[in-house]
């Protein structure tokens, strides 16, 4: 197997925990009230300490020294393989809780499946996301049944969310040749068999939460392969500032 | 025989370094030090976190060094593992009350309140103060108070 596929797979999931963590922390100081604040900071956190696990473990497969900061602060947008979905904009708190209730269902599924991987380091962290995830999914399965099914005003806030987000799930499900080769050598996860359960834990929320999943709409991907919205440069142009404007600066 | 009693100094040694969150208990009660061995004269200790992203664990490993160097242990390596994932079941019963006594709920499926032992309490939010903490309230006694999650 080629070290670079490996490389490349790791760096991928480390990305996705990494932006999504940097969305959730600009709630830092701005949630609706303290406990959610400090809520959406731990979930950040979380995110964070697992993009740290992964990126280190990607920088280790690398080699030449490389760093998980190296990694997470010195790369352009093109170089970032995270999902489309992680990078979309904060919005109001409906649109963060759609956003991260369809990628906590995705991560629940897919961790549970990466704890079977052959290689040891990847099972050793989904071992411990996968307990972390349980927690997320089920704060974020709480707040889409509370703003669905509350008033007027959060009930179409969540269903807009859902309709303007759909578009980006499909991705979290396809798979490129990387995958296909992980999959081979029985390291990574073949997403695409973990559609149907994702499909049955947002259909039953969404009922309880008498909100619609969207009719069919167009689907648009990319981000595996570094092409990803306008939104992911902004981000990374604040995440990166230090290091671009002092490189290599230590605390 | 000099081995296991060098080990065994150092697990005393390590119990003496408070959780910095919850200074009530060790880090050695809360299970964060897994393995201590003797090998080649040169000291390994494996530590795991306890939530991936916990702020305090970095702390925690510079406290292991200062400890070890202010008793002249110079040889020695930290290895973090991850597998198996840390459980709050590796806590004794021990651990549990003096959790208790600091006014945290130890981990269980049924949470009571740590001031008046009642039942009869709400969740106020999954995340506490820290990773490992959720925030109740007695309906009782009415005190808020934390949790330490079941995980």
């Amino acid at each position: 197997m080629a070290k670079d596929l490996l490389y490349q797979y790791v760096l991928a999931l480390g990305d996705d925990a990494l932006i999504l963590g940097q969305r959730l922390s600009q709630w830092a100081y701005k949630g609706p009230f303290l406990e959610e604040d400090i809520a959406l900071s731990n979930i950040s956190l979380d995110m964070f300490g697992r993009a740290n696990l992964l990126l280190e473990y990607a920088a280790s497969i690398k080699g030449n020294n490389a760093t998980a900061d190296e990694l997470a602060f010195k790369r352009n947008e093109r170089e970032f393989s995270n999902h489309i979905l992680c990078e979309q904009p904060n919005g109001n708190f409906a649109d963060t809780m759609v956003r991260q209730f369809f990628l906590d269902a995705f991560y629940k599924l897919f961790l549970q499946k990466l704890t079977n991987s052959k290689d040891e380091q990847l099972s050793g962290i989904a071992q411990k996301s996968i307990k972390e995830t349980t927690y997320h999914l089920r704060h974020s399965s709480k707040w889409i049944i509370r703003l669905g099914d509350g008033t007027a005003e959060s009930h179409a806030k969540v269903q807009s969310a859902i309709d303007n987000l759909w578009m980006f799930t499909n991705e979290l499900f396809e798979i490129n040749e990387i995958d296909k080769e992980m999959v081979k050598e029985k390291i990574g996860v073949d997403c695409s068999s973990i559609k149907s359960e994702w499909d049955k834990i947002i259909d039953d929320v969404l009922a309880e939460a008498t909100l619609r999943r969207p009719e069919k709409t167009h689907m648009i991907s990319g981000g595996r392969e570094g092409i990803h919205t306008e939104h992911l440069g902004h981000l990374l142009s604040d995440m990166q500032y230090l290091q671009r404007a002092y490189p290599d600066a230590k605390w | 025989m000099v081995k296991e009693i060098f080990t065994e100094s150092i697990w005393e040694l390590l119990k003496t370094i408070p959780d910095p969150e919850i200074p009530a208990v060790s880090i050695v009660d809360l299970g964060i030090v897994r393995n201590v061995e003797f090998d080649n004269n040169k000291l390994n200790i494996t530590i795991t976190p306890t939530y991936s992203g916990c702020p305090a664990f970095s702390f925690m490993k510079e406290e292991i060094i200062r400890h070890l160097e202010s008793e002249n242990i110079t040889n020695y390596q930290i290895k973090t593992s991850l597998a198996p994932p840390w459980t709050t079941d590796w806590m004794s019963n021990d651990v549990k009350s003096k959790l208790k006594e600091a006014g945290i709920a130890p981990p269980s499926h049924e949470v009571v309140c740590p001031q008046c032992d009642s039942q009869n309490v709400q969740l106020i939010s999954e995340f506490g103060s820290t990773s490992c903490k959720a925030f109740y309230k007695c309906l009782d006694c009415l005190e808020p108070f934390h949790h330490f999650k079941q995980i």
